[in-house]
C-alpha cells in the first residue's frame, strides 16, 4: 500500500483555513511529493464550516483518499464532526484555550495547544492556525526551514516585523511539540520530483492560453468562476481580451462574434449559465463558427448546491439546443487533463468548425492537484483548420493560416465537400464576402428558409454538415481498458472520477478481488463499438458516476444497448472517497445489490 | 479606416446590391433604411469586405442578406453581443449593426444597456416600426397606449420604451433618431454615426405598411421637426438632449440628439489592443512568459 498523509483544517469560512492549506500544499510539492486538496464548503462568506483536505505521499496522489492522518479543528464545530471519524494513529492539533475535545477512538493522539501561553493571542489574531501549523510540521517530520521559508513568502508584503512575527509564533509550536507530542511513524520524505500545485480551472484557463485563445468572457458564476479570475489576472502578459458580460446569453453570443472574426473564443460557466447558452450553441453549429463553452458542474437542478460537486449536466449537454448538429463533448479525467484537453477540443472545433463542450465537475474546477510541470505544455500543436484570415498590416498574419486567394466572386462560405467541412473565411478578406445565417441556407450562405423553402437544398444541407461527424470520430481517439479484461469486476466510470476508481481498483486488487477500469473522456463521439468490444467477456461490470438517474449509463445504454450488472452512485454533494466504491463492489459481487448509493459520513 | 488590401476601384451603389433583392411587403419603411446605408457606405468609400453587417431576427433583420458586405443573421435579440465580439476581435472592421423595436428593446433589452454602457464602437440602426411583424402583428415594447394588435386585441394598456431616453441614460455617446421618409437626411445621420468612434444609436422610424395603422408615413409627416432647424438646440447637451427626448404628439424630433467625443470606446481603453487587432496578435504565449505563469505555481 502506497504512503500518504491526509491533513485536514476546518473551521467556519473567515477563520483562515485557506492560508495554512497554502502553506502546508507549497511545503508538500516542494519536497516533491505529490498532492491533491478538496475543500467542502458552502454557499456563504463569514460562517457555516468548511474542510480543506490536503492529501500527499511520494507516489501519485489522485484523491482526497479515505482517512484524516492530522485533523487541526479551527473551532468547536470542526471537533465535533470530526474528531470521531479519526482511526488509530491519527492525530488532533487544536487550541486548548477555547476548544474541547469530545470522545476519540483508542490510538487517537489528542495535542492541545495552550495558545494564549504560546504566543500573545491579543497581536496575533491566527496565532492558533500558525502555533498549528508549526506543530504539525514538527510531527510529519519536516524541518522547520520549509515553513519559515513559506511563511517569509506568504507575509513578505506585510513586512519584516509581521514576518518574524509569525516566524516566532510557528517556531514556538514546533518546539512545543517537540516537547509534547508523538512524531508520526513514518516522517514525509522527500523526493527529486517537482510539482505545480494548481486547481482545474487555473488549468483550464492556461490551457486554454497555450491553446491561442485570445477572446475569453464570462458571467460569475460558482464553480466556473476560477477560470475568469486567471484569465483576468494573466490577460495582459498573455495577450488575451478578457470580459466580463452581462449574462451567460451574452457571453455565449460574444465568445461567437470574436470566433467569427477569426480568434480563438471560450468561455466557461456551470449548469445554470450553460443553460442559458444553449440556443448560441445552435447558432455555432449552425453559421460554423467553432467555440469552445466549459460547464463546470456543481448539484442542480436549479441553484441547486453551489459550492457542491455532481455529475449532472451530461444530458443537458447532450440535448443543449434544439435541431440536429455536430457538437463534440469530453470530459476531462484529473486536473493535468483539464490543461491538456483544451487544446484539444481547439484543434477539434477549428477543423471540424462545430461547438467544443468540455464536462467539467467541481471537483477539478475547484481542487488542487500536484502536476509535473512538464505536462503544463504551453508549446503544444496548434490547428487552425482551413480558415482564411485578412491579412495584417505587414501582409503577414499572426495566426499562420493560409493568405486569402482571390476568388473572383466565386467563393462559397458552406460548398460542399465530402467532408462536410467548407473553406472559413472571416470578415475583413477581400474577395469572399458572405453572409452567414442561423436561418438554414445555401452553399453561398443565402437563406433557403425565407422564401422559396426547398426541401431538397434543406437536405444537401443538413447531410454536408452532419457528415462531419464521421471525421470527428475518426479524429478522437477511442477508450482504453486499464487492467485485465477478465478480471473480477470492471468498473466503468467518466470524467473526474478516474483518481478515485483508479485507488478503488488498487485495494481491490490488494484484498485478492482483480478490478479493471474504463475511464471515459470522450463523450461525443463516443466510440460505442470500441467500449462494447473492450467489455466483451467482462465478468462483472459495474458503472460509477457522480448523479443521481445513472446519467452516464443511460448514456451508454442508449448508443449501445450495453446494461451494466450494476450501479453505484452518489449525489449527496460531496465526491467518491475509495472505500465508498471499494465496499460496494463488495456488496454487489456478493449479489446483495446491483444499486449502491454510499453514504458520505463526513457532514461538511 | 481599414488597413489590408484596399479597392483599386471606387465603390458604388451597384457594387453593395446584395446576392438576393429584399423580401419585405411593398412600401415597407425599411427598403428606404438599406438603401440610406448603402449610400452612407459609399459617400464614405469604406471597402464593402471591411464592413460586418450583423441582425438580429424579425423583418428589418433581414438586411444583411440584401447588402454586399460581410454579414451575420444572428439570434432574436443577440446582434449586438456578437457584433461586440466581433468588433473586439478585429476593430479594423466597421460593424453596423441592424435590426427591429422587439428585437433591441424587447428580447434584446439587457444587450441594449450594456452595449451602450461599454460604448461599443459600432452603429446600431433600429427600424422601429412600433409592431412586430415577420410574427403577424403583435405589440411591441415601443407600440403606444391603446394600440390594437393580434396580442392586445383590445388595446395595448403597457407603456412603450423612449429608445431615446434610455440611449441617453445608459451612457450612449451618439444618439440620434431618422425617418425612413427622409433619404438624405437619413443617410447624413448613418455617416456620422459610423464615423462616431464609440457606440451609436440611430432609431429610425420605419412603417410597417402591413401591421401598423397608426404609425404611418401620414401620420409621421406633419409631426415630424428636425433638430437641426432649432437653432436653440445644442447637442453637445445632455440634459437638452434629454427633454427633446420626450417630446411625443404633435411634434416628434428626429436629428442628432447628442454626441460625445470625451470617452474612449471600448477597444481603445483596454491595453491588450494597443499592438493592434486582436485577430493580429501572435497566438502563442511567449515562452518566458509561460514560464512565469507555471513558477507562480510553484
Amino acid at each position: 500500500m502506497k504512503q500518504t498523509f491526509a491533513v485536514a483544517i476546518g473551521g467556519a469560512a473567515g477563520q483562515g483555513v485557506a492560508t495554512p492549506g497554502d502553506i502546508f500544499a507549497k511545503i508538500f510539492s516542494r519536497r516533491g511529493l505529490s498532492l491533491n486538496a478538496y475543500n467542502a464548503y458552502q454557499s456563504i462568506i463569514r460562517g457555516g464550516h468548511t474542510l480543506l483536505t490536503i492529501r500527499t505521499g511520494p507516489q501519485p496522489v489522485t484523491n482526497m483518499g479515505d482517512r484524516i492522518d492530522l485533523l487541526i479543528p479551527l473551532n468547536q464545530d470542526t471537533m465535533d464532526r470530526h474528531l470521531k471519524l479519526l482511526r488509530s494513529g491519527a492525530a488532533c492539533i487544536y487550541n486548548a484555550d477555547t476548544i474541547k475535545a469530545g470522545p476519540a477512538a483508542d490510538g487517537v493522539q489528542l495535542c492541545p495547544l495552550p495558545v494564549s501561553e504560546l504566543a500573545d493571542i491579543t497581536r496575533n489574531k491566527v496565532a492558533q492556525n500558525t502555533l498549528a501549523m508549526g506543530a504539525g510540521l514538527h510531527m510529519m517530520g519536516i524541518g522547520f526551514a520549509a515553513l519559515e521559508e513559506a511563511l517569509r513568502e506568504q507575509f513578505k508584503k506585510k513586512g519584516e516585523a509581521v514576518v518574524t512575527e509569525n516566524v516566532g509564533v510557528a517556531r514556538a509550536g514546533y518546539d512545543y511539540a517537540a516537547s509534547r507530542f508523538t512524531a508520526f511513524p513514518s516522517p514525509l520524505p522527500k523526493t527529486e520530483k517537482r510539482y505545480a500545485v494548481l486547481s482545474g480551472n487555473t488549468a483550464m484557463a492556461m490551457g486554454g492560453a497555450a491553446a491561442g485563445v485570445k477572446f475569453y468572457c464570462a458571467y460569475p458564476m460558482s464553480p466556473s468562476t476560477g477560470v475568469l479570475h486567471w484569465m483576468a489576472a494573466h490577460a495582459r502578459k498573455a495577450g488575451i481580451m478578457v470580459r466580463q458580460v452581462e449574462d451567460e446569453i451574452g457571453v455565449i453570443n460574444m465568445t461567437i462574434g470574436a470566433a467569427h472574426a477569426g480568434v480563438r473564443s471560450m468561455c466557461a460557466t456551470s449548469g445554470g449559465g450553460f443553460a442559458l447558452m444553449s440556443e448560441g450553441l445552435g447558432m455555432s453549429a449552425m453559421i460554423e463558427t467553432p467555440v469552445v463553452v466549459i460547464d463546470c458542474q456543481r448539484a442542480g437542478p436549479s441553484t441547486g448546491v453551489p459550492t457542491k460537486t455532481e455529475q449532472g449536466d451530461l444530458w443537458q449537454m447532450l440535448g443543449a439546443a434544439f435541431g440536429d448538429y455536430p457538437r463534440i463533448i469530453a470530459a476531462p479525467l484529473d486536473i493535468a487533463d483539464c490543461f491538456k484537453l483544451i487544446p484539444e477540443m481547439f484543434n477539434l472545433v477549428d477543423r471540424f468548425q462545430c461547438p467544443g463542450l468540455v464536462l467539467c465537475d467541481l471537483l477539478l474546477s475547484e481542487g488542487r492537484l500536484g502536476v509535473d510541470p512538464k505536462d503544463l505544455d504551453f508549446n503544444t500543436v496548434i490547428d487552425r483548420g482551413e480558415i482564411i484570415l485578412p491579412l495584417d498590416g505587414n501582409g503577414a498574419n499572426g495566426n499562420g493560416a493560409g493568405a486569402a486567394v482571390a476568388t473572383n466572386g466565386s467563393y462559397k462560405r458552406y460548398k460542399f465537400t465530402e467532408s462536410g467541412i467548407s473553406p472559413r473565411a472571416v470578415p475583413g478578406v477581400p474577395g469572399h464576402i458572405h453572409t452567414v445565417a442561423t436561418d438554414e441556407h445555401m452553399e453561398d450562405g443565402v437563406l433557403i428558409s425565407d422564401e422559396f423553402t426547398n426541401p431538397i437544398k434543406r437536405r444537401a444541407m443538413m447531410e454536408k454538415r452532419m457528415r462531419k461527424v464521421a471525421g470527428i470520430e475518426a479524429a478522437v481517439p477511442r477508450p482504453t481498458l486499464w487492467g485485465p479484461r477478465e478480471a473480477d469486476v470492471t468498473l466503468i466510470g467518466w470524467g473526474s472520477t478516474k483518481g478515485v476508481i483508479e485507488e478503488a481498483c488498487e485495494m481491490l486488487n490488494e484484498e485478492g478481488i482483480s478490478a479493471s477500469q474504463l475511464q471515459i473522456r470522450w463523450l461525443v463521439p463516443l466510440h460505442g463499438e470500441a467500449i462494447l468490444g473492450l467489455l466483451e467477456g467482462a465478468r462483472h461490470t459495474i458503472i460509477v458516476e457522480n448523479n443521481y438517474s445513472g446519467q452516464f449509463a443511460r448514456y451508454l445504454r442508449s448508443e449501445t444497448s450495453f446494461v451494466p450488472d450494476g450501479n453505484i452512485r452518489k449525489y449527496d454533494g460531496e465526491p467518491f472517497m475509495p472505500h465508498h466504491i471499494v465496499q460496494a463492489v463488495k456488496e454487489q459481487l456478493a449479489g446483495k445489490t446491483h444499486l449502491s448509493v454510499p453514504m458520505h459520513e463526513i457532514m461538511v | 479606416m481599414a488597413t489590408g488590401v484596399q479597392r483599386a476601384t471606387q465603390l458604388t451603389v451597384a457594387d453593395l446590391k446584395g446576392k438576393v433583392d429584399p423580401d419585405w411587403c411593398p412600401g415597407c419603411g425599411d427598403f428606404g433604411v438599406l438603401a440610406a446605408i448603402q449610400k452612407a457606405l459609399v459617400e464614405l468609400q469604406i471597402p464593402n469586405h471591411n464592413v460586418v453587417a450583423i441582425s438580429g431576427i424579425g423583418c428589418s433583420s433581414n438586411l444583411p442578406g440584401f447588402i454586399n458586405t460581410y454579414g451575420m443573421h444572428t439570434l432574436h435579440g443577440r446582434a449586438l453581443a456578437v457584433a461586440t465580439g466581433v468588433k473586439l476581435a478585429n476593430h479594423e472592421l466597421t460593424v453596423l449593426v441592424t435590426g427591429g423595436d422587439g428585437d433591441g428593446f424587447g428580447i434584446g433589452g439587457n444587450h441594449f444597456v450594456h452595449t451602450m454602457r461599454r460604448n461599443v464602437d459600432l452603429l446600431y440602426i433600429v427600424m422601429d416600426n412600433q409592431i412586430y411583424g415577420l410574427t403577424t402583428g403583435q405589440t411591441s415594447p415601443t407600440s403606444r397606449i391603446g394600440m390594437k394588435t393580434k396580442s392586445m386585441p383590445f388595446g395595448n394598456i403597457e407603456a412603450p420604451v423612449n429608445p431615446i431616453s434610455l440611449a441617453l441614460a445608459a451612457g450612449a455617446t451618439f444618439v440620434a433618431r431618422g425617418y425612413s421618409g427622409d433619404q438624405k437626411h437619413l443617410t447624413e445621420l448613418i455617416k456620422q454615426g459610423i464615423e462616431h468612434k464609440g457606440f451609436s444609436f440611430l432609431d429610425v422610424f420605419s412603417p410597417c405598411v402591413t401591421y401598423n395603422h397608426d404609425n404611418t408615413y401620414q401620420w409621421y409627416r406633419p409631426r415630424i421637426k428636425k433638430l437641426e432647424d432649432d437653432s436653440a438646440f445644442d447637442a453637445s447637451e445632455w440634459t437638452m438632449a434629454m427633454q427633446k427626448s420626450l417630446l411625443w404628439g404633435e411634434e416628434i424630433p428626429i436629428g442628432k440628439f447628442f454626441e460625445r467625443t470625451d470617452v474612449p470606446s471600448l477597444h481603445a481603453a483596454e491595453p491588450v489592443l494597443n499592438e493592434g487587432p486582436l485577430l493580429h496578435l501572435e497566438p502563442r504565449v511567449p515562452a518566458d512568459v509561460a514560464q512565469g505563469f507555471i513558477e507562480e505555481l510553484m
